[in-house]
């Protein structure tokens, strides 16, 4: 008491600290602001923050946070915070791929239990995005908030050299190897940046019901089928034709391969539009167009979910499930997250709107929306395997070896075998 | 004046107060750590489902990580850079040391400091710019190996393509075993001059009496008194060797490298850790790790240790 009089002087002042004291806790009594923490990478981040007035309209007392973290820092983030409960956001976005990591523990709220019940609104999402999320013992970790349907990106300008059309390219795997000898031949251009993209694509076609891509329910390995033998052998013989750049994706070279022209085709989500439009190849406008993947193929190149944690706030969690709703179940915020960042809906009520009629400068005035659209409805949803990342990279390094260093299909095939078997039911 | 006295330690306290700050640091940072992946080596854990999922599995993830190939692969990896990194460090360093130390005294800081300067600069913004320094048709090493090769005598000797520094598994460990050399170099360098300004000049002074060369006098006098100082700096960089991860991780970005030739054991359980999502076959191979480590130190150890019996 004697040192606050000698700090803050004299009664005057004494008086007037408790008014402000009064006045401080009756403003945050009063107005019982909560706040919803949701953790994002871009661009998610940025359709999320373009959602906010239209959350407020509903819940005026609500505000939302946005964490935003890159993409793989992000989701390191999201690990961390699932495996010790520390900083769990209320709603976390996770792209597809962790969505399958994260599937398979506990730390993701069951969304097709009640109170959520995101089974009722089954028949308003596409079919195969739900699936994705849905892990082996039937318990739907995420809901959908974007897709990626696969398309087929090619220069309509070097085809045009070579004499060939689009349907040489998609008509079948083997026609489109020869449209790229062709190409090759006539214009030196590389029909794709690495013959990684065909075995990716390849090894998607023919998947059994309730298989998943390299292992299946009872985790007994699948890279010895015939669906990766002819992966293989289809990206060995694009690359003894010379066929690849031989560039990653996402590298300086890659970028640089649409800029100048020496790559004529790629294999991707639909997202990739309007990447090269934005900052990979803008100089490129008009000469792109969009078809289906070759022979008939349909994959799905990416996606966003949204999740609630188990041992996230309790209180927040309607809240977070009326957010989680409002994102992916709200027909005008899906559709505007498409027109501004491409992210293409899962929400089936959206494919009647007239957008998806628009042309697309870029891609020449294509209306390449309709066709992916219809992609959508193609797609299967693999099931995934707490292996698939470390199968990934096995099936990837014996793809090198084999065209690299010539090593034989069949031992590389067995000797992933192998690998994988021994860390299959870890 | 009575808040100020209450506040002054007492000098039974005071000690401790003034460690307590690293203490506490080392602490959580280093010891808990430590302890938590010694535990976590015993428990199979799927980390995304929380702390309570944790249970244990004895000695399983130690022999999942010896029987796992790829962890073998890393050791040999880590071996093969450790080795072609860590050996040019010291047989360039020493004779480099010698000849400064000989032939600078103005000149002698600034050039030390040149050479250190890569020490002290940060490992990651380095290897990123190294990775665009390797970039196989932008970057300025394949450059200048180009311009090199139109010379008329030399040119025969180097490649006539553009050398895949960064994607080929033949020429990612060079490249990398090239920047940790770069970056060590003058550290060593540093460690040598220190030593080689103990050795007294009277010993020369007598060995030139007696007629010794200067190469003489530099193998049986300079050498044998480095000798502590090579056996510090090569433990060092035994140890610094064994644990690369930095340069490795940024030019590989992250996964190391094509056909694993970048991966690293550091790297390795890095990526079972948060790409495979197994953290006790990952805790378990770091303490595999720090065994071998701990092996190889003992042998540096048998190898430079004063022999009392040759002297």
């Amino acid at each position: 008491m004697q040192l606050s009089r000698r700090l803050l002087g004299s009664r005057r002042c004494h008086s007037g600290w408790g008014l402000v004291l009064a006045l401080v806790t009756a403003v945050t009594s009063a107005a019982a602001q909560q706040t919803l923490t949701v953790a994002a990478f871009p661009a998610v981040d940025q359709i999320i923050l373009a959602a906010i007035p239209t959350w407020k309209k509903l819940h005026p007392d609500v505000d939302i946070k946005v964490v935003s973290r890159q993409f793989v820092d992000h989701h390191t983030a999201m690990t961390t915070a699932l495996s010790t409960s520390f900083y769990l956001p209320d709603v976390m976005a996770l792209e597809v791929g962790y969505v399958g990591r994260f599937a398979q523990g506990g730390g993701l709220d069951d969304l097709a239990k009640p109170p959520y019940d995101i089974k009722k609104h089954q028949s308003r999402f596409v079919p195969y995005a739900l699936a994705q999320a849905t892990n082996r013992a039937g318990a739907v970790v995420a809901a959908p908030a974007d897709i990626g349907p696969g398309t087929l990106l090619y220069r309509t300008d070097i085809l045009g050299k070579a004499g060939l059309d689009e349907s040489s390219l998609t008509r079948s795997w083997d026609s489109y190897v020869d449209a790229g000898i062709k190409i090759k031949a006539t214009t030196g251009a590389y029909l794709m940046a690495h013959a990684r993209d065909m075995k990716d694509i390849v090894i998607r076609a023919g998947i059994q019901p309730g298989e998943g891509l390299y292992f299946d329910a009872k985790s007994n390995v699948l890279v010895t089928t015939p669906r990766f033998v002819r992966a293989f052998e289809l990206a060995r013989k694009v690359r003894q034709n010379k066929l690849d750049a031989k560039v990653n994706a996402w590298t300086n070279e890659w970028s640089e391969g649409f800029k100048r022209g020496t790559v004529a085709t790629q294999m991707t989500g639909a997202w990739l539009a309007g990447h090269l439009n934005n900052w990979l190849a803008p100089d490129t406008k008009g000469l792109w167009r969009a078809a289906q993947l070759p022979d008939n193929a349909f994959a799905a190149y990416g996606g966003t979910f949204l999740a609630i944690a188990r041992g996230a706030p309790a209180q927040h969690k309607a809240l977070a499930w009326e957010f989680v709703q409002m994102m992916t179940l709200n027909r005008d915020l899906q559709l505007r997250a498409f027109k501004s960042q491409d992210a293409f809906p899962a929400l089936l009520e959206t494919y009647d709107d007239p957008f998806f009629e628009q042309p697309i400068a870029f891609l020449g005035g294509q209306k390449a929306r309709l066709g992916w659209r219809d992609a959508t409805q193609k797609i299967v949803a693999v099931s995934v395997h707490k292996q698939d990342a470390f199968a990934d990279e096995v099936i990837n390094t014996e793809l090198d070896k084999v065209l690299d260093r010539g090593k034989d299909i069949q031992l590389a095939l067995s000797d992933a075998q192998r690998l994988l078997e021994k860390r299959a039911r870890r | 004046m009575n808040l100020l006295s209450s506040l002054r330690l007492s000098p039974k306290w005071a000690p401790y107060v003034f460690v307590s700050p690293f203490l506490l640091l080392f602490l959580i940072f280093g010891v808990f750590p430590l302890a938590f992946s010694l535990y976590l080596a015993f428990q199979s854990w799927e980390p995304t489902s929380g702390l309570s999922a944790m249970h244990y599995v004895g000695f399983e993830n130690y022999s999942f990580a010896l029987q796992d190939e790829w962890f073998w692969k890393s050791l040999k990896n880590t071996a093969w850079l450790a080795l072609v990194s860590g050996v040019p460090q010291h047989v360039v360093a020493i004779p480099l040391a010698y000849f400064i130390h000989s032939s600078f005294s103005r000149l002698r800081n600034g050039v030390v400091g040149a050479y250190f300067l890569p020490y002290i600069t940060s490992t990651v913004a380095i290897s990123i710019l190294f990775s665009s320094l390797f970039s196989t048709d932008f970057g300025l090493i394949n450059l200048g190996l180009r311009v090199l090769h139109e010379i008329p005598g030399l040119g025969w000797l180097l490649p006539a393509q553009a050398i895949d520094w960064l994607n080929d598994p033949d020429h990612i460990k060079p490249a990398i075993s090239l920047i940790v050399f770069w970056r060590y170099v003058g550290f060593n360098v540093v460690l040598y001059l220190a030593a080689l300004q103990t050795i007294p000049k009277d010993i020369y002074e007598a060995a030139t009496m007696d007629g010794a060369g200067r190469l003489q006098q530099f193998f049986y006098i300079t050498l044998p008194s480095l000798k502590p100082m090579i056996f510090f700096g090569v433990t060092l960089s035994v140890i610094g060797g064994m644990q690369l991860f930095e340069e490795p991780f940024i030019l590989t970005g992250g996964r190391g490298g094509s056909d694993q030739a970048g991966m690293t054991t550091a790297i390795y359980l890095y990526r079972m850790a948060f790409d495979f999502n197994d953290f006790g076959a990952a805790s378990a191979m770091s303490w595999l790790l720090f065994v071998v480590v701990g092996a190889l130190t003992w042998l540096t150890n048998r190898a430079f240790r004063p022999r009392d019996a040759s002297h």
